[in-house]
């Protein structure tokens, strides 16, 4: 064990009846809670939390309902579980809006009609968000060109094609899909 | 019955909840916690048929945290339910595979997840028959099929007429399991307090849900509140009450504390209902110039053991094309397998899929254009009941289409345009969907500081029902829709129908528009201030919708495809669909256009990536998620555009409305095919049309 040379500071909360401490950022806030092993980030975002905003609609991150941004970045929060992101700063959809101030993309989902039932639409704003964040870093897509790569260096270009693709880890069954889009081209814009 | 004409300008108005959609406030049936909740998990049935002979439940009691199992040996006994697949839980039967057995109720849902997993079941098992084929033995004709149509219809002689036609087409289209897979998987928090049940379902009409509920528990429907405030999606399958809100409402009253139960996404396919496979023979008999002598579509479908649900596909066939002589008939036969039940356009999506390749193959074999063919087969009065429709606007669609999707360009030779490794074709198919509307009641209420507020249980599945009513109510007022409450989505309200059949607007805003139009009425003979509650009207349309107008009501709609075939891989893709639409008097343009293009949208699934097989072995659906069943995705969408003609329609509502939430699917799937066959020359007669089915065409 000497050879971990744990800090005392980095030593792990003893493990009691399979329940851990965690401190997650929930929109700005820390928030120092018990939970499960089992449960999930969304689990614990809406039954603790009680921020109902990201949807459970398969649990298997195969829909992407519960897509919340996790130290900025998209992810499934089905997929993540709770006792593992100590210290993680997480976003919903919930902490978007700067009050009455719809966050851009909220807005265009708005002015576009991007939504119909609004099961799907949380995952959606927060997928677009992490998107057009991964873009603007310079990430790749499968239908980025390999001349148009920009890597690192600098940012992908958004086309219409290239939102398809980035968007389509986020299902809506009532095919919302046309207007989304337009959506994220109008804050690109 | 004449209306006076209709005076909605279909403004665009942005959808009410848009705001709290996009902010996450919106709450749906899972939603919700209500203090000392207890959290419920399914356990489906592993055979297909059989009995379930033990549950050891030793093993789950001891998971900490669960805290009942329930079991047809301990559950709540249920009056007979008004549909036999809410009988849950009250014997050992097992009917098919995913029948709920049990029910683990824990404090968390980790708990109550981690017990089902430690439930052992044995079963007697019992021979299945899980496979539907054209010949088998116990194929039936019924009474009738879906939505009370005549199983069989006649007109002539079509088999002779068949014989004698010069040109002939005879094809058998097949098209397996489809699943409606709303976002919202089904979910339901119940709570019993003082003899009073409260259940928040996910559902298209919970004016239905609560009698169901006040049947299967044996009360008063006053003492049941049902709420579905905001709902994410059904397609059909959340139009009846479905199992979800009687397995919580039975684990609240067993343990007194309040119960959610969210279905898992993979259980949802064996227990909420599905499109049902069919095979249908479509034959055609046409004179040279591709005037139609016999129409006959055959259709052989599959339903339960447990309730008989007859998809309608021969239906549409009774409505669209003129022919002296036709025969349109279902059979169908009980098996081993969940129940079937609505999804979107049921009926007319995979009977159009058929009838409408049909049509195509015959314009190939007469070498005429798809369009003109359609054209050329208008008939003056609805075929089979030979009543005059109230509008029919599908030539004006298919001419307005064509000219809209570049259609006269169109080289009519298969196989004939090829760009790079894609292969192009385009493709059209018509779309039909009847008129349907309910009885509904509304109040609207004036109070004395001026606000305005409709009432009525209406559900907004996703269609922007608030908005839409809220214009509707406007308009009679004289005033802006910002000036009217809505208040929708509860039993507590006036009862309504169900968000379904297309016919919910038409239903809900016929109760509203009289409502307010009596309030109007009534506001304007009060002279003074009003009293101290206000004026409250009450309308009910309970005459007026049972008046069966001398008119063949539906809407109609031309799709137009253009799609790629990648020729080493088969892929297909969809780079333009095009729909028009002639649906009376569109009502909110916004709403309306994400109707439609979500209709084709799901057209797309239809073509090209769903469908589900039954396996023979272990009679299970062979895809039960969103992983091996494909929904579509952004990916899939490309240029979707839907556009509608103004149609002046006297004959339907105060409102002039038609339905318009499925018949964008209606002729997606049989225009996509179309395009596929123009692109490669391969007809394929079964859906979906995935790489595997393409490929030997190809190479």
């Amino acid at each position: 064990m000497d050879s971990l040379a744990l800090g005392a500071d980095l030593e792990p909360e003893p493990v009691v009846d399979e329940h851990s401490t965690v401190t997650l950022h929930v929109n700005g806030d820390p928030t120092t809670l018990t939970v499960d092993h089992r449960t999930t980030v969304l689990e614990t975002l809406r039954e603790s939390f009680e921020l109902t905003g990201a949807k459970k609609g398969c649990d298997h991150g195969q829909c992407g309902a519960c897509t919340v941004l996790v130290d900025g970045r998209r992810v499934n929060s089905c997929l993540l579980l709770a006792v593992a992101q100590d210290g993680a700063t997480i976003t919903t959809v919930e902490g978007l809006a700067d009050g009455e101030s719809l966050h851009p993309v909220q807005r265009a989902f708005v002015e576009r009609d991007a939504l119909q039932c609004g099961f799907c639409t949380p995952g959606q704003i927060c997928s677009a968000v992490g998107m057009l964040r991964e873009a603007a870093d310079g990430h790749p897509s499968h239908v980025t060109g390999p001349d148009t790569a920009a890597g690192p260096a600098g940012p992908v270009a958004l086309d219409a094609d290239e939102i398809r693709e980035r968007m389509s880890g986020n299902l809506c069954r009532c095919g919302a899909y046309p207007r989304i889009v337009e959506a994220i081209e109008d804050v690109i814009e | 019955m004449t209306t006076q004409a209709p005076q909605f300008p279909g403004a665009p108005v942005v959808r009410r909840e848009a705001r709290e959609k996009v902010t996450g406030t919106a709450r749906y049936a899972a939603d919700r916690a209500p203090s000392g909740c207890l959290y419920a998990w399914t356990v489906p049935a592993a055979v297909a048929a059989g009995r379930v002979t033990a549950v050891r439940a030793v093993d789950a009691l001891a998971v900490p945290g669960v805290h009942t199992v329930l079991t047809h040996d301990n559950a709540p006994r249920l009056q007979e339910p008004d549909d036999p697949i809410l009988a849950v839980l009250q014997d050992d039967r097992v009917p098919h595979h995913g029948w709920p057995i049990a029910l683990v109720i824990a404090e968390s849902l980790e708990a109550a997840r981690t017990g089902a997993g430690e439930l052992h079941v044995e079963y007697a098992r019992d021979e299945h028959d899980v496979t539907l084929t054209d010949d088998h033995p116990g194929l039936y004709t019924p009474e009738e099929a879906n939505a009370g149509a005549p199983a069989v219809r006649v007109r002539g002689d079509a088999e002779r007429a068949l014989a004698a036609s010069p040109v002939q087409i005879d094809a058998t289209y097949r098209m397996g399991a489809l699943h409606n897979h709303p976002m919202e998987p089904h979910a339901a928090t119940a709570v019993w307090a003082e003899g009073r049940l409260t259940v928040h379902d996910s559902s298209q009409g919970s004016t239905k849900v609560r009698e169901s509920l006040a049947q299967a528990f044996g009360l008063a429907p006053d003492a049941v509140t049902v709420v579905s405030e905001h709902v994410g999606g059904g397609f059909g399958s959340k139009g009846t009450t479905r199992p979800q809100g009687i397995l919580a409402a039975m684990a609240a009253r067993h343990t007194g504390r309040p119960v959610k139960l969210v279905l898992p996404r993979a259980q949802l396919p064996e227990v909420v209902g599905h499109r049902a496979p069919t095979i249908q023979r479509v034959r055609l008999g046409a004179d040279l110039d591709g005037v139609l002598t016999a129409v006959s579509h055959e259709v052989v479908t599959q339903t339960s053991t447990v309730k008989e649900f007859v998809e309608q596909a021969a239906v549409p066939a009774r409505v669209m094309y003129a022919s002296p002589n036709s025969r349109t008939g279902h059979r169908v036969v009980a098996l081993d397998v969940p129940s079937p039940s609505w999804m979107r356009a049921p009926g007319e999506a995979s009977g159009m899929y058929a009838l409408e390749s049909a049509m195509d193959e015959l314009a190939s074999a007469l070498g005429l254009d798809p369009v003109e063919l359609r054209l050329r087969n208008e008939p003056e009065t609805e075929p089979d009941s030979g009543l005059p429709f109230s509008s029919r606007g599908l030539a004006a669609c298919l001419r307005d289409g064509a000219a809209r999707f570049g259609w006269h360009d169109r080289d009519p030779r298969p196989a004939a345009r090829q760009e790079g490794r894609w292969l192009i074709g385009t493709g059209v198919a018509s779309a039909t969907y009847p008129v349907l509307v309910s009885r509904s009641t509304a109040t609207a209420h004036a109070a004395p500081d001026g606000a305005l507020r409709i009432r009525v249980n209406a559900t907004d599945i996703g269609t922007g029902a608030r908005t839409v009513l809220a214009q509707i109510a406007a308009d009679a007022l004289g005033v802006a829709p910002e000036a009217v409450q809505v208040d929708i989505g509860s039993t507590d309200l006036p009862a309504a129908p169900l968000a379904g059949g297309s016919s919910g607007t038409a239903s809900w805003g016929w109760a509203v528009h009289k409502a307010a139009a009596d309030l109007a009425a009534r506001l304007a003979e009060q002279s003074g201030p009003l009293p101290a509650e206000g004026i409250t009207a009450t309308a009910d349309t309970e005459q007026e919708t049972a008046e069966e107008p001398p008119y063949a009501r539906h809407a109609f709609g031309a799709h137009f495809a253009e799609t790629a075939v990648d020729a080493v891989t088969g892929e297909v893709r969809v780079r333009r669909l095009l729909g028009v639409y002639a649906a009376g008097r569109i009502l909110n343009a916004r709403t309306a256009r994400s109707q439609f293009t979500g209709g084709m949208v799901m057209g797309i699934g239809m073509a090209l990536t769903e469908g589900c097989g039954i396996d023979p072995a272990f009679g299970d659906f062979t895809a039960k998620d969103l992983a091996s069943y494909h929904v579509p995705v952004c990916a899939d969408t490309a240029d979707i555009q839907a556009h509608w003609i103004e149609e002046d329609d006297r004959h339907l509502n105060p409102m002039g409305s038609k339905g318009i939430g499925e018949i964008g699917i209606v002729g997606t799937a049989a225009a996509i095919g179309n395009a596929v066959r123009h692109a490669t020359g391969a007809r394929l007669r079964e859906l979906p049309l995935t790489p595997d089915t393409l490929l030997p065409y190809l190479l």
